[in-house]
């Protein structure tokens, strides 16, 4: 009975989505009239985007449970925020122009909120493999890519709803809310977020412990975190600290950030100058757009490269 | 990944097929170990086809080439009609997994488990709700739908995977060791829901197991040593093919009794486990004989055991070696083998 359901259901699939399957499946030419059995199409496109968004969903289901993870990784961005970000001010209030310190490091506590959950996302694939599920995921009827890609989009949506609580308390340290400023520190995160995640699973696909990926996960973080200019500005740095905060990726994502903020801002462009002059390659500003682009780029190199190692292993 | 393969098809392959499997030379090589030595074999539609043989034998690397999971070295294979290698997304659609470890998510209930599974299997959304009741109620789980799936013990979640595994209504069941690790209770009950599915759907199964016993319940089963099938057959004529059934009588006075068998019957017999010991064609037929044969003069009888030879025999008869003894050192075999593919 239910074999017969199904055959019905394959039925209905082949002729609710026969344009989209790229095989051409069709009768055996002389036979027209004898079609032994219709299936689901091979392969449709709508399938890859069901399988995409059923393994997004999973993400968001098991963030949802996971009560204590969205606490906790939101623990580390305050901290940055109200304690260092308090006990610095005094220190650092003379070069500051009258700007609050926590005002300056916001975007960089932004991206670092975003940054955790996002690469605690890519984590999880790592367990998916060791609890098995991996395995389940594997062996459907759909490409690796839309797998890949799904767990891609479910850690940018948990990462960029972890930015989004960060992005909530903005008025707490004289962010104005402005609806411009909002979607475009929101437009720079989920991208952030989408870059780290792919970041991770480029990372995940080779390395296949815990222990390791975590290590390995936080010798990439921190140092992309500090060089990036999060809590400091990128203009006067000395040489080599210049070099490596413009070869480092996170550079780009919190530059345009602080550009925004400070655009909303009411400070003497003396002020805007010195707090967030932007990044400049061989004294050419940077637009901020282009960085955008560097980072949407670099994400969809890693997903590649992410794709096609998870492709490859057997 | 090469999953632009599936342009191969050929309509040839549209026609319901005959077998379920057809194994074609198949050989699995990791760099200079072969795990699967040249195998051949089909498995008919509707069959309960079991792969026997100690750990290490190749059983799970054929039915990982045989689901897709694993590029064979050599050799073709075809599943449900479709070829592994070059139309892997039918291969895939047309069967169901249940793998020897669980790969069930165990932070989701067992119902969302079952909807992730339907969904990434493009079951159709107005069947997914029935055919979920359908399987799970077939293994006893439709109560804890709610449940998350880390509460449950391993014998549910070993049910729950068969339930998921047919969901989709594949052609072929693959079970890979379906009840190692379990206890003897779960083991039967589980064997009550195979035996049960192949009366109520349309469905071959194909399974691994090192447990002689289990082996009995398929249809046919191919016994695996070493990366090759020494022997295929139903049950019964691989016993047969051992040929004597085991006859053990308790006598008053065994030595005596020893005595009149060879002059009588022409059976050499010695004691074993404290009764008299032999080997007779077909023990049924021959015991009625005997009584008939045995004047009172000679030594009574108290009582008389017949035993068919168990696959254990068959499997020592072509192996020289019974199956514990080759899974230790089959298990020393595998050590090699991943030790050298660590280098």
């Amino acid at each position: 009975m239910a074999t017969e359901a199904t055959g019905t259901t394959r039925a209905a699939g082949g002729a609710g989505a026969p344009v989209s399957d790229g095989n051409g499946r069709t009768p055996a030419p002389g036979t027209p009239h004898e079609i032994a059995r219709v299936r689901v199409p091979t392969r449709s496109a709508r399938g890859e985007l069901r399988a995409i968004k059923v393994v997004w969903k999973r993400e968001l289901i098991r963030f949802s449970r996971d009560r204590l993870r969205i606490l906790t990784s939101l623990m580390q961005p305050f901290l940055f925020l109200f304690v260092l970000g308090s006990g610095l001010s005094s220190l650092v209030s003379a070069s500051t122009h009258g700007v609050s310190f926590r005002t300056f490091i916001y975007p960089g506590v932004l991206c670092m909120a975003v940054m955790f959950t996002a690469m605690f996302s890519a984590a999880s694939i790592v367990w998916d493999r060791e609890f098995g599920f991996l395995r389940e995921m594997m062996v459907a009827p759909v490409r690796r890519s839309s797998i890949v890609l799904g767990k891609c989009c479910g850690g940018a949506t948990v990462a960029a709803f972890q930015g989004v609580i960060v992005l909530a308390i903005a008025g707490l340290v004289h962010v104005p809310y402005s609806l411009g400023l909002l979607a475009e520190l929101f437009a720079l995160m989920v991208l952030l977020a989408f870059s780290i995640t792919a970041f991770g699973m480029m990372a995940a696909a080779r390395i296949t412990q815990m222990q390791s990926f975590m290590a390995i996960m936080q010798m990439a973080i921190m140092p992309m975190f500090f060089i990036s200019g999060a809590m400091f500005s990128v203009v006067h740095l000395e040489r080599w600290l210049a070099i490596l905060n413009r070869i480092d990726p996170l550079t780009y994502a919190v530059d345009p950030m602080r550009r925004a903020i400070f655009a909303h801002l009411h400070v003497s462009a003396a002020t805007r100058h010195a707090l967030a002059p932007g990044v400049t390659w061989w004294g050419w500003h940077v637009p901020s757009l282009l960085e955008a682009a560097v980072v949407a780029l670099l994400g969809l190199v890693m997903l590649t490269v992410a794709i096609f190692e998870f492709g490859r292993a057997e | 990944m090469n999953d632009t393969a599936t342009t191969a098809a050929s309509p040839a392959a549209e026609t319901a097929p005959a077998c379920a499997v057809s194994v074609k030379g198949l050989v699995k090589r990791y760099d200079q170990v072969e795990a699967v030595r040249g195998i051949d074999f089909e498995v008919a539609s509707g069959e309960i086809f079991g792969f026997l043989g100690p750990n290490g034998a190749g059983k799970s690397t054929t039915i990982n080439m045989l689901c897709t999971l694993v590029r064979p070295s050599d050799g073709s294979a075809r599943v449900a009609g479709h070829d592994v290698v070059g139309e892997r997304d039918e291969v895939r659609r047309n069967i169901g997994l249940v793998f020897q470890d669980t790969t069930l998510d165990g932070y989701l209930s067992a119902e969302q488990n079952l909807r992730l599974h339907a969904e990434l299997y493009g079951v159709p959304r107005e069947l997914v709700a029935e055919r979920m009741r359908q399987v799970m109620e077939m293994v006893g789980l439709w109560e804890r739908r709610d449940s998350w799936v880390n509460t449950f013990s391993g014998g549910m979640k070993r049910r729950l995977e068969i339930a998921r595994g047919l969901l989709h209504s594949p052609r072929v069941l693959f079970l890979d060791e379906p009840t190692v690790g379990l206890d003897p209770q779960t083991r039967s009950s589980i064997w009550r829901y195979i035996r049960e599915l192949k009366a109520r759907e349309d469905i071959t199964i194909f399974l691994t197991t090192h447990y002689m016993d289990e082996a009995e319940y398929c249809d046919r089963i191919a016994i695996m040593d070493q990366g090759r099938i020494i022997v295929l057959d139903t049950p019964e004529a691989l016993k047969a093919e051992v040929g004597k059934d085991r006859v053990q009588i308790e006598t008053d006075d065994d030595q005596a009794a020893i005595a009149v068998l060879r002059e009588r019957f022409g059976i050499e017999a010695t004691v074993a486990e404290g009764a008299v010991t032999f080997g007779v064609a077909d023990g049924g037929q021959f015991v009625p004989r005997l009584f008939d044969d045995w004047d009172p003069a000679h030594p009574a009888i108290r009582s008389v055991s017949v035993a068919r030879p168990s696959l254990d025999d068959v499997f020592m008869s072509h192996t020289g070696t019974t199956i514990r003894d080759a899974e230790s050192t089959s298990t020393d075999r595998m050590r090699n083998v991943a030790r050298m593919m660590a280098r």
